[in-house]
């Protein structure tokens, strides 16, 4: 997928500089329809997101470093957990990707803008006001949504307070943002093509983003269903999850892991689209197996909706459907390998550096495949048993989170700020986060596993004392991590005030379309369309 | 612009389809338990028993659990928690229940048979988890359940476990009865 404009663009960007109105101050923000504007609020709002879920952790790792009750009670502990869940996928992860894919698709298609403009100021405009009121309501009497981020029927239903109602508005504007989000990015890329963009010449940040937008079109109205039946069961009589009216608590799990599981690869997607523009970049090769990659992403995407049930191993089900699950779920083991064993091949006898977006992209590799791993521990039935509702499972979905999407959107981020501000960022600091990170972030999940297999159940505020040491650890761990999130605030602040001016290749490796505009990017870019052989 | 519109129109259509799908999931999810039998559901309806021949070479051993639900102040259990029976053979098991309240109270039971596949061989002739059974204060009754196991229970099962959880529905059934304003007293 090598892609040649034949026209370069400097006069046209120099043109529509004048011709830039746009309001001042805060009006600016609120009323803009500009790709780029409206990636940047994504970003910075999935930022503050970051830091307010990860405030939550730290309270969290706080009350765990030490075994007994020692700075929140157990309902407040309750209410951390779900809180940071909620607040760190919908808030931190799906917003930063949504950023990512304002600012990316239409550069990297040839584009002038998304497809809906006016649509795309609504998507992001409403997510503050649904992060609002989830976060408001840990402060009305009775406190905040305490039942985990899962939700399930009858602690969310017979056993939850009235903040219940709160969260479940929340979830719905969450749902309708992305939905809108999802459905903007299809259409761009389905109709704003620069000519010759031909679908197998797409970039792979762009292939993996049609995919999840596709994903969350499908499941996030499953979710929105779902939080409706918990309202209904709650506030109006209906007994969809009661059994006492002929409903079953356990179809309140198959509803919710429909959605849930593909919404892990939502999360993901994305991430192997970021990793997979700057490997070849940084290692100054092409990509290894363009064709299988995109492939293997569409097979992912189908997978996702065939193994909801792995998570409900313990419920009961008959030996059939367990196994019928558990292969299903290994099956996806197959196309995830075949990503990874691209992206290693594309390295492969490559001129490799090692700048900040090639390490993160680096450590990706290794540490996702890490939470792969567990993860197909998890998906061995008779194994579930022992791992199910332990700090395994806790490692594992970090692993694949935290070090899997978190470090691919930290990666992208360095990667593309260049393009974005105009100026590079203080490599020396970019490393310092880096290596943080990295320690940190080892020293904070990876004993998780070994006190999970132990048998440390997840979302308790107290535990037994073999586990004290290794949850010390832990929780230095934590601490050292979210202080390394700071450098990278540092970094963020001085790469947006100054610096050493960008080229507009910026890296030397890099291809596409998207380094072929100035740095910074023009407020408009592609206003007519590049013409691509 | 103009052309993005029907691609926006089949795109909102999916995206209602999928909210409509998450409903539909709920009587798809009734209609595979009963198919498959496997979520431990018994039929809500009598079962006959034209099956005269009883397999006396094998002996099943049904065992009942009965609990009143949290909120449900009756004293509820079967005359006997174990019995051993043959395939195919009709027997009946009394369940009592006591209203130990000042007053009158309805009642369901719910049954779930344990292990989940053996629910599509255990037939209940009559049930009293068939219909509501009203208490009044201070009461008592015995409440029959007539029911056999079919021969063609799969050979592995040895045991069933038959677990009535009773609710208290006093309220859903007083909404259900126009004109009637002196419940409870």
């Amino acid at each position: 997928m090598t892609v040649v404009i034949t026209e370069p663009n400097d006069h046209e960007h120099h043109e529509h500089e004048h011709h830039d109105h746009k309001p001042g101050g805060i009006k600016r923000w609120l009323y803009t329809t500009n790709h780029k504007d409206i990636g940047t609020m994504y970003l910075v709002f999935a930022l503050i997101m970051f830091f307010i879920g990860g405030a939550m952790a730290m309270v969290i790792r706080l009350e765990l470093f030490q075994p007994g009750m020692q700075f929140v009670d157990p309902h407040f502990f309750n209410q951390m957990t779900t809180v940071h869940g909620l607040i760190m996928v919908f808030g931190a992860v799906m917003p930063a990707f949504t950023g990512l894919a304002n600012w990316m698709i239409p550069m990297m298609i040839g584009a002038p803008d998304m497809a809906l403009p006016r649509m795309n100021n609504w998507s992001f405009w409403i997510l503050p006001f649904a992060f609002l009121i989830l976060l408001l309501s840990l402060f009305m009497p009775g406190g905040g949504p305490s039942f985990g981020w899962t939700f399930y029927a009858p602690l969310s239903t017979t056993y939850s307070g009235d903040s219940t109602a709160l969260f479940v508005f929340s979830v719905h504007i969450m749902g309708i943002s992305s939905i809108m989000g999802a459905i903007n990015v299809i259409v761009t890329i389905w109709n704003m093509r620069a000519p010759g963009m031909t679908w197998m010449k797409m970039p792979l940040f762009v292939w993996t983003w049609f995919i999840t937008a596709f994903l969350l079109i499908m499941v996030m109205p499953v979710l929105a269903g779902v939080v409706t039946m918990v309202l209904t069961d709650k506030y109006f009589g209906t007994s969809f999850f009661d059994a006492a009216g002929g409903g079953d608590p356990v179809l309140f799990q198959h509803i919710f892991w429909f959605f849930g599981h593909p919404e892990v690869y939502i999360m993901i997607l994305p991430a192997f689209g970021i990793v997979s523009a700057i490997i070849p970049t940084f290692a100054r090769k092409r990509l290894f197996g363009y064709a299988s990659m995109v492939y293997a992403t569409a097979s992912i995407a189908i997978l996702s909706f065939l193994v909801w049930a792995h998570h409900m191993f313990t419920t009961g089900m008959p030996v059939f459907a367990t196994l019928f699950f558990m292969y299903a779920t290994m099956l996806i083991a197959v196309p995830t390998g075949v990503k990874v064993f691209n992206w290693v091949a594309t390295m492969w006898r490559g001129a490799m550096t090692f700048e900040v977006p090639m390490m993160f992209a680096l450590a990706f590799i290794v540490l996702f495949t890490i939470g792969g791993f567990s993860g197909l521990m998890l998906a061995i039935t008779p194994a579930d048993f022992q791992y199910h509702d332990t700090y395994f499972v806790v490692a594992h979905f970090h692993y694949v989170l935290v070090t899997g999407a978190v470090f691919s959107i930290v990666a992208a981020v360095y990667y593309w700020l260049p393009k974005w501000t105009g100026n590079m960022y203080d490599e020396t600091l970019g490393q310092w986060h880096f290596w943080c990170s990295l320690i940190s972030v080892n020293l904070l999940f990876f004993p998780m596993h070994f006190v999970g297999l132990a048998g440390m159940p997840r979302r308790i505020p107290d535990y037994a004392l073999q586990f004290a040491d290794f949850n010390a650890f832990i929780s230095i761990g934590g601490f050292l991590f979210g202080l390394s999130q700071l450098i990278f605030v540092w970094v963020l602040i001085k790469c947006a005030r100054g610096g050493v001016k960008a080229t507009d290749q910026v890296w030397e490796g890099a291809e596409g379309l998207e380094w072929e505009v100035p740095s910074p990017a023009p407020y408009h870019t592609f206003e007519t369309p590049p013409v691509i052989k | 612009m103009a052309q993005n519109k029907p691609l926006i129109g089949k795109l909102l259509l999916v995206t209602l389809a999928m909210f409509g799908f998450g409903f539909a999931l709920v009587p798809l999810y009734d209609v595979f338990c009963d198919i498959t039998g496997i979520n431990g559901k018994t039929a809500e309806v009598a079962a006959t028993s034209d099956n005269a021949i009883v397999d006396t070479s094998r002996e099943i051993t049904i065992e009942f659990l009965a609990r009143p639900n949290k909120d449900m102040p009756w004293v509820f259990k079967p005359e006997v928690h174990s019995m051993k029976v043959h395939p195919g053979e009709i027997h009946i098991m009394n369940y009592l229940a006591l209203n130990p309240t000042g007053k009158m109270i309805v009642g369901q039971a719910v049954p779930s048979v344990s292990p989940g596949q053996a629910a599509l061989y255990f037939n209940k002739i009559e049930c009293f988890c068939f219909s509501q059974q009203q208490l009044a204060a201070g009461k008592d009754m015995l409440m029959p359940l007539q029911f056999y196991v079919d021969p063609a229970l799969p050979a592995h099962f040895h045991t069933i476990t038959l677990n009535y959880t009773l609710y208290d529905v006093t309220q859903a059934w007083a909404a259900q009865q126009p004109q009637q304003d002196n419940i409870g007293e």
